[in-house]
């Protein structure tokens, strides 16, 4: 068997460190030693199938059982591409994110703001051959969080990604343009490439937006490619 | 060509995208259902730099079949740990796992941690004690001899096997840049 042809390891900076000093939770949780580089197998190169069958999909987070959410509603699309531009099909992408309030349908969550018993703020979407996905949400709120004093996480949505290979396994936030809490925000912050940084923030997008209904963002998202190999085929 | 997009922690609110189901990859409604193999069944606690139990994390893993191949088995499942930081995994034991270059790799279970305070998830290999192909396994050879036992779950009986996770300090988990 030909050996698998390996992911690319990431440009110096486009990624966060583990010991990101200016957040607090990672103090006591980055290892120490430095992560051991493997050659990459099957076990790296292959990942799990994930198909609709199995894997409902949940596009419109702006509802439950018919009732509307509160809030901005918005539609959020984009791509999802390796490094090489190439699309990736039928990756599945999930979503979470706080209500309009700022507010997380969650226990650990206590922030003193409003929930919504229309709005779970989960969604699961799955990229089409040419990698586009597409949910509609509500605009979340931003709230506070304890790392430091008058912290505030800038507004922002989770998304976690499975594409093709496990090596490839994602989880980002897709933050808002023009947001004033970006700057003093030290997940954000944390990675040191100011061009990295800046792909993690959504664009305004007329085309997305639907008329009489809702704005549009898009976001896209690349995930890691292969190692260049002459034997790629054409 | 634009570089891979940044990774951002998955926070301590992930649990919106927990189904509990998922730790079980042979449910029987689930994609595994009636495949044959060895039932097994995988724990561990995860502790902080303090020894604090980590119980806000996800742990995924990623294995082969019991017969060795990607293909068929749906090696995938997803557990959140609890307030002692204990994960728990039912699935099959995966067979042997062809490596690089024509070498083969010990049965093992690749596991994925995210949580608030991980920037990226940190992956690292479940092996299991007491197999042969352990001595010659590629991955394993790479580890120091003195931080081998961190990949090696140990025997708990009836099917169960056991791999504590240390993200910090003394006897910190051997972790892989893959």
């Amino acid at each position: 068997m030909p050996d698998p042809i390996p992911y690319r390891y990431a440009a110096v900076g486009t990624q966060p460190p583990y010991d990101a000093p200016a957040y607090g939770s990672t103090h006591k949780r980055h290892p120490k030693q430095v992560p051991l580089r493997v050659p990459h197998t099957l076990s790296e190169t292959t990942a799990p199938r994930f198909v609709p069958a199995w894997y409902a999909p949940h596009e419109d987070l702006t509802r439950v059982d018919g009732k509307e959410a509160v809030g901005e509603r918005i539609i959020v699309a984009g791509r999802v591409l390796d490094e090489d531009g190439r699309p990736v099909a039928g990756a599945m992408v999930e979503v979470w994110q706080a209500n309009a309030a700022g507010r997380y349908n969650h226990a650990r969550d206590q922030h003193d703001a409003p929930l919504d018993p229309n709005f779970r703020g989960q969604g699961r979407v799955f990229t089409d051959a040419e990698g586009k996905y597409r949910f509609t949400t509500i605009r979340p709120g931003a709230y506070p969080w304890r790392n430091h004093h008058n912290a505030w996480r800038p507004v922002h949505i989770h998304f976690g990604l499975h594409g093709a290979g496990a090596a490839q396994r994602l989880i980002t936030q897709m933050y808002f343009p023009g947001d004033p809490l970006l700057p003093l925000d030290p997940i954000f912050n944390a990675t040191p490439d100011a061009a990295a940084r800046e792909r993690l923030i959504a664009q305004f997008d007329l085309d997305v937006t639907q008329p009489e209904f809702a704005l549009g963002y898009r976001f896209d998202i690349v995930l890691r490619g292969r190692e260049a190999t002459p034997f790629e085929a054409a | 060509m634009n570089a891979a997009t940044t990774s951002q922690t998955a926070g301590p609110y992930w649990h919106l995208i927990e189904f509990p189901e998922w730790a079980d990859l042979l449910r029987a409604d689930g994609p595994n259902a009636g495949i044959a193999g060895e039932r097994i069944m995988l724990t561990g606690r995860i502790t902080d730099g303090d020894g604090t139990p980590v119980s806000d994390a996800m742990v995924e893993i990623w294995q082969a079949g019991p017969d060795g191949s990607f293909e068929g088995f749906h090696g995938f499942g997803r557990c959140a740990t609890d307030p002692k930081g204990a994960f728990r995994f039912v699935t099959l034991k995966p067979g042997a796992v062809p490596g690089r270059g024509n070498r083969i790799q010990a049965p093992h279970v690749v596991l994925s941690i995210f949580a608030r305070g991980l920037m990226k998830q940190l992956v690292t290999r479940l092996y299991f004690a007491g197999e042969a192909l352990n001595a010659e396994d590629p991955v394993l050879n790479l580890v120091p001899l003195e931080r081998r036992f961190t990949l090696i779950a140990q025997p708990q009986g009836e099917g169960a096997w056991r791999l504590d996770v240390r993200l910090q300090g003394e006897g910190e988990t051997v972790f892989l840049d893959v």
